[in-house]
């Protein structure tokens, strides 16, 4: 079945429509109540993030559009030491959407919201015209426990820096996708509670996280060093990029640094922590090819030991000329 | 020798000073991503030539486009770089929220899809570049008689490279050694930069792409003198190049005068459709006229190597990659955009 303006009007067709795809997908008690808000336990001290999903094509290698809007703000509360609670939906749908695919997207994030430990307590529906697009916005609610202060300002020089993972996966698919390029790239998006919480439970000194999505790890460093005053050294040998990732950005002339992904973070942790913190990153679901990159300097700004033996500043990512790709 | 001895004597070198041009822009990505400048001596300059085809693209053909886009049902096609690149005023992103239609493809073959499956629409394709891609225009224009498409026009700006090198060697009398075009010199060979060394008694050497081959070749332009040359990328560059593809292009194409931006017009130095395949040029004869869309713009001076990026007024001040002034802060072959985002140390 096709989506039509009626199912946007607030009437029959839109219950009918959430009663046979979001319901069906999602069920909890307070869900399932259906009152013009959801109200649920509190706590102290939380985190509030809200992020908006317009990726095409909207089911890629490794993953969909529902998937990948339950990640990114899941992961965004992960980043300031949060535990992921809550999470709402809102669809704007283009008229001409396909039902089946509205399905398979509202059970991907009905999947993903349970494997990172949140429940979707409310959603909206709307249907604008357009060309069959789906978009989501999710806002996520996380608790945050008593002493827990992880934020970018917080790093140190020494600090080490570690990066969860191999880099540039979801960019990679992405723009293979929409180049029309078959290769055996899979996006990375995932929640990282397992490893966040790993880090958390064992009071490891974690300084600040960021997860690693668009604008890419230099990006995110360069950030990270404005926020802080501080300068990274990081060497080029030791980024984890899986050879396939690799060989795309020679080709295209991509720079990995600036690739991003869905399912990768980059922690700052105290020197003394640092091989306890990867030791529990590299043993948590999507962490094995987790990386001690670098350390966090007095200077400023951004400096890459090249491979060859040389040493190259990287800067946050300018322009564009890259597809969106969350 | 090893690599490490090389990269001891580069660092180390305190000869006579060597001023040597990466003519292309791949390999002017690939010094300042592998951080090689900081590698050298102080008395180991390196330059960027004019080997990125964005950059040395002229204002008017950019004009052209843009007049191109805003026609009724014709839709200007290009690579993602020229969307960004402002002819006398404006650019083809500036135009495309007026109305304008403009597609950026990945791969060039794509026209050939889009024109079948548009019948009754015209597609105007932005034709740019050097030996390197000539060929793979041939071929489209080659697939355009054989499926009988009618529909596709090529705008071409493509230039040849050996009067451009002749032009800069000639008007800039510090350099020293030229680091050969890799990917051009794939297709003319290797024999052609030895008869340039020899003409201009300056040394060559074609290189690879990675910090190893490129560190190898700088230490052998330190070494070369005179009309001496040196093929280091022997795995894929021959004496003779690959002669099908000069076939294929000079099938379908004719050597003409080029313009280059900052560097008018160099004879011989450009490529443009033989009459008898007239019918699928938009119109490329005499798009020569160039104005810089700011007036301080250095883009010249810093494709003929007179200039580092830095020195240009408008480098990081006005013009930076998310507001570029010139071409070569545009592409990401650019010299100033190298410079910019990689900072050479």
């Amino acid at each position: 079945m096709k989506i039509t303006m009626a199912h946007g009007s607030g009437g029959k067709s839109t219950s009918e429509l959430i009663d046979n795809i979001f319901k069906k997908a999602n069920s909890n008690p307070v869900l399932d109540m259906m009152e013009d808000s959801a109200v649920v336990d509190g706590f102290k001290t939380i985190a509030i993030t809200t992020d908006s999903f317009v990726v095409t094509p909207m089911f890629f290698n490794g993953g969909d559009i529902g998937r990948l809007s339950v990640c990114g703000t899941v992961n965004d509360l992960l980043m300031r030491g949060a535990v992921p609670k809550y999470i709402t939906s809102a669809y704007i749908i283009e008229e001409g959407a396909d039902t089946d695919d509205l399905e398979k997207i509202a059970e991907s994030m009905s999947q993903t919201a349970k494997e990172a430990g949140v429940t979707l307590v409310c959603g909206d529906t709307k249907v604008i015209e357009g060309k069959c697009g789906i978009y989501i916005n999710t806002t996520g609610v996380g608790f945050v426990e008593n002493g827990i202060d992880i934020k970018s300002a917080n790093c140190k020089a020494g600090d080490k820096v570690i990066v969860s993972g191999n880099l540039g996966d979801h960019h990679a698919t992405i723009l293979s996708s929409r180049m029309g390029i078959s290769n055996s790239i899979k996006s990375d998006n995932a929640p990282l509670n397992e490893m966040v919480l790993g880090l958390i439970k064992n009071n490891i000194g974690v300084h600040a996280m960021r997860d690693i999505t668009r604008g890419g790890l230099g990006t995110v460093l360069n950030e990270l060093s404005s926020a802080s005053g501080y300068g990274f050294l990081i060497n080029e040998e030791d980024l984890p990029v899986s050879e396939a990732v690799k060989g795309f950005c020679e080709i295209l002339g991509l720079n990995i640094m600036h690739m991003g992904n869905e399912g990768k973070m980059v922690a700052i942790v105290d020197s003394e922590d640092a091989n306890k913190a990867l030791q529990i990153i590299k043993s948590s679901k999507y962490g094995e090819n987790a990386r001690i990159i670098g350390t966090v300097t007095d200077d400023n700004g951004v400096i890459m030991n090249t491979k060859i033996g040389g040493k190259r500043i990287i800067t946050e990512l300018f322009g564009e000329g890259l597809p969106r790709i969350c | 020798m090893q690599i490490d001895k090389i990269k001891e004597y580069l660092k180390g070198y305190d000869g006579e000073q060597c001023t040597i041009m990466e003519v292309c822009g791949t390999h002017t990505a690939a010094i300042s991503e592998n951080g090689i400048p900081n590698m050298l001596s102080d008395k180991i300059k390196l330059i960027s030539g004019p080997g990125c085809p964005v950059c040395v693209t002229v204002a008017s053909y950019i004009d052209k486009l843009i007049e191109l886009s805003m026609l009724p049902d014709t839709t200007v096609v290009t690579f993602g770089d020229m969307i960004r690149v402002r002819g006398t005023e404006k650019s083809l992103r500036d135009v495309t929220a007026m109305g304008a239609s403009v597609k950026m493809i990945y791969s060039p073959f794509d026209i050939i899809e889009l024109a079948k499956s548009n019948i009754g629409h015209n597609f105007i394709f932005a034709a740019v570049g050097f030996e390197t891609t000539t060929p793979i225009y041939a071929l489209i224009v080659d697939e355009l008689i054989k499926n009988k498409i009618k529909n596709v026009k090529l705008l071409t700006a493509l230039k040849t490279m050996p009067e451009a090198i002749m032009a800069v060697a000639k008007d800039n009398d510090k350099i020293t050694g030229f680091l050969a075009p890799g990917h051009v010199s794939v297709i003319t060979g290797y024999n052609l930069f030895c008869d340039m060394a020899k003409k201009l008694q300056i040394p060559f050497v074609v290189s690879g792409f990675s910090g190893q081959e490129l560190l190898s070749s700088i230490y052998a332009l330190t070494k070369l003198k005179g009309g001496q040359s040196l093929n280091m990328y022997t795995s894929v560059v021959t004496n003779e190049g690959n002669i099908k593809a000069q076939e294929t292009v000079s099938k379908y194409f004719k050597p003409c005068d080029g313009a280059w931006r900052g560097m008018g017009i160099i004879k011989n130095s450009g490529m443009i459709l033989k009459d008898e395949y007239k019918d699928f040029d938009a119109g490329s004869e005499s798009l020569t006229s160039d104005s810089m869309y700011n007036s301080a713009c250095s883009c010249g001076d810093v494709i003929a190597g007179k200039i580092n990026p830095n020195n240009c007024p408008l480098y990081g001040k006005v013009c930076t990659p998310e507001n570029p002034q010139g071409a070569c802060m545009v592409s990401t072959e650019g010299s100033c955009f190298h410079y910019y985002m990689n900072k050479r140390l």
